[in-house]
């Protein structure tokens, strides 16, 4: 299969990514050599076989539902592009 | 006693414990020397003053009981450190600065070790050469206008150069094995769950590994000893008995199965590697272990396989970087033209590229077709070394298709660039422990490694292997110092 110019602008859209027409174009070309190599995979027969889903094979832990009480506001808001002591700040949402 | 940069890890620690160096004067040395090393662009972000003032307090109280007593350590900029930028090599991340400290960079300073500064990547650790970086590439030491490998190639470089005694990178397909096979240097990815991925910038959750980069096998077991821990802060971490690596190092392998497979014998690999790994299979043999040969049939669709779950993760990890609550951010007339240029202008062309493969492969209709066959070719993966290993205790490989390549040389061609981690890929899809070692050189002088790889949580006998490899291979780095200034 192939990759269309439609379908790379349907995905930067899906991945949040503007991208103009020229690097639309390269993107086609590059993710068409990649999913031709990637394609590989399908001369297996992989009807009977489980997806491995994790690698290290334990369960997830529980932990004990702790308070662990500490003011971290401060360092949370500390790294916000446009400063603002309380909340992070985006542009306006609601009209 | 020799240049005081020059010192393996072993030779600092010892001295600094009998008093015969300070870690002031270590760590003088270490930035004296990066001083004049601009040109190799090893550093992202230096904390060269901080540094010096840590070691003066260290002298001023020293506690030799310590592992990394007053040593001073540069790391890969992927590791969170408290109050010291950290920027993964991308602009998106250029203004961050953490609050909180990664476990394994935690580890080192529990251990007395004092931070140097964060070291060149390539972005987001996606890349076999450290040219995606968004703040330059790096150079290898072995000689000018090579790729040092990726993406720890600031890392390796660092090792390689004399910058730092030993460092952590981060291995997600062989990011830490090709830049040490590239350079000259040992590296070591552990067994996955090994070493807590609390506060690495992630790239591939499943594949991630942080690992030693060292100049010697010796030094490699002393610092996995400090990095590898249990940490509730991970949810893959491991709780299992860690060895004391160095202590038990040895090179006695008298026994020892080691596996050799068909598969790696890879289409137009030059004949200096073919010979290369014949030279370690004949110094295993004379060590007394038993060489079989073996097969792992799936060899050839890990790469394909790779590509796939690596960028998948990615795409789902970086969704993250919005420019809402940390890093870049562009300006838009919407939230979502917010988005969209924030990420347009933050991320460099090969991770828009991994984000773009990731979101069609996960997108409606393709999931199964891409994602799914992929985790099932990794499960078949898996399965080639179960097998290998209920007949073999460890496996011997060459550690990369080629040797270091000119810096642009593939920059154009995404897949050629892949092909570089051919080798390594296969053992982060079945979570294991692997570690190359320099092994020898090609006809230009250029470094090459040979592999070993372990069963899961076997890092003991890998570096045993490697050891008695070592001793045999007795490999010399021949580095210049060209790139040194005034």
């Amino acid at each position: 299969m192939s990759i269309d110019l439609k379908t790379v602008k349907h995905i930067s859209k899906l991945a949040r990514i503007s991208i103009d027409d020229e690097k639309a174009n390269k993107l086609k070309g590059d993710l068409n050599n990649i999913f031709e190599f990637i394609e590989k995979l399908n001369e297996l027969n992989t009807d009977n076989v489980q997806a491995l889903t994790s690698i290290a094979e334990t369960t997830l832990r529980f932990r004990k539902d702790e308070i662990k009480s500490e003011n971290i506001r401060e360092k949370i808001l500390k790294n916000s592009p446009e400063e603002n002591k309380d909340f992070f700040v985006v542009p306006k949402v609601v009209e | 006693m020799s240049d005081i940069t020059s010192q393996s890890l072993f030779e600092l620690t010892s001295n600094i414990k009998e008093k015969k160096l300070s870690s002031e004067e270590i760590t003088k040395a270490f930035i004296d020397r990066a001083e004049k090393s601009k040109k190799l662009n090893v550093y992202v972000t230096d904390n060269f003053e901080k540094a010096i003032d840590q070691s003066k307090k260290f002298d001023s109280n020293p506690n030799f009981d310590l592992k990394l007593p007053g040593i001073p350590i540069a790391v890969k900029d992927l590791f969170c450190t408290n109050g010291v930028r950290t920027t993964a090599g991308s602009k998106i991340l250029n203004n961050f600065v953490p609050t909180y400290e990664s476990t394994v960079t935690q580890n080192l300073w529990s251990q007395g070790a004092i931070l140097l500064g964060k070291l060149n990547c390539d972005e987001f650790a996606m890349g076999s050469s450290n040219e995606t970086s968004f703040f330059g590439n790096v150079q290898n030491p072995v000689g000018e206008n090579l790729v040092p490998g990726g993406s720890s190639g600031g890392s390796s470089a660092a090792v390689a150069a004399n910058l730092t005694p030993v460092t952590i990178g981060t291995d997600t397909g062989g990011s830490i094995r090709q830049p040490a096979s590239f350079t000259g240097t040992v590296g070591l990815k552990p067994t996955y769950g090994s070493c807590s991925r609390y506060g690495i910038v992630a790239f591939a959750s499943s594949l991630d590994q942080a690992g030693p980069m060292t100049k010697n096998v010796r030094d490699c077991s002393m610092f996995l000893e400090v990095i590898s821990s249990f940490d509730q802060k991970d949810s893959t971490s491991i709780d299992y008995k860690r060895n004391c690596y160095s202590k038990e190092l040895s090179k006695d392998i008298k026994g020892k199965k080691i596996g050799i497979p068909k598969e790696y014998r890879v289409d137009n690999m030059p004949d200096e590697i073919e010979q290369l790994w014949k030279n370690g299979i004949s110094y295993a043999k004379d060590c007394g272990a038993e060489i079989i040969d073996i097969s792992l049939p799936h060899t050839n669709y890990a790469l394909p396989t790779y590509y796939i779950v690596a960028p998948a993760e990615a795409s789902s990890n970086l969704a993250r970087y919005d420019g809402v609550k940390y890093g870049f951010r562009s300006p838009g007339q919407n939230l979502i033209e917010m988005y969209e240029k924030t990420r347009s202008e933050g991320f460099g062309d090969e991770v828009k590229r991994r984000i773009m493969i990731g979101t069609y492969v996960l997108s409606s209709g393709y999931y199964d077709a891409y994602y799914l066959k992929a985790q099932k070719v990794r499960q078949l993966i898996k399965k080639d070394f179960d097998d290998a290993f209920s007949k073999v205790d460890a496996i011997l490989t060459p550690s990369t298709p080629s040797s270091a390549f000119k810096i642009g040389e593939k920059t154009n061609d995404p897949v050629s660039m892949y092909l570089n981690d051919i080798f390594t890929v296969p053992i982060n899809l079945a979570g294991l422990p692997g570690i190359s070692i320099p092994a020898g050189k090609d006809k230009n002088n250029y470094p090459l490694g040979l592999q070993v790889i372990g069963k899961p949580f076997d890092e003991q006998n890998i570096l045993n292997i490697s050891y008695a490899l070592e001793d045999k291979i007795n490999f010399k780095n021949d580095i210049s110092d060209w790139w040194l200034s005034e």
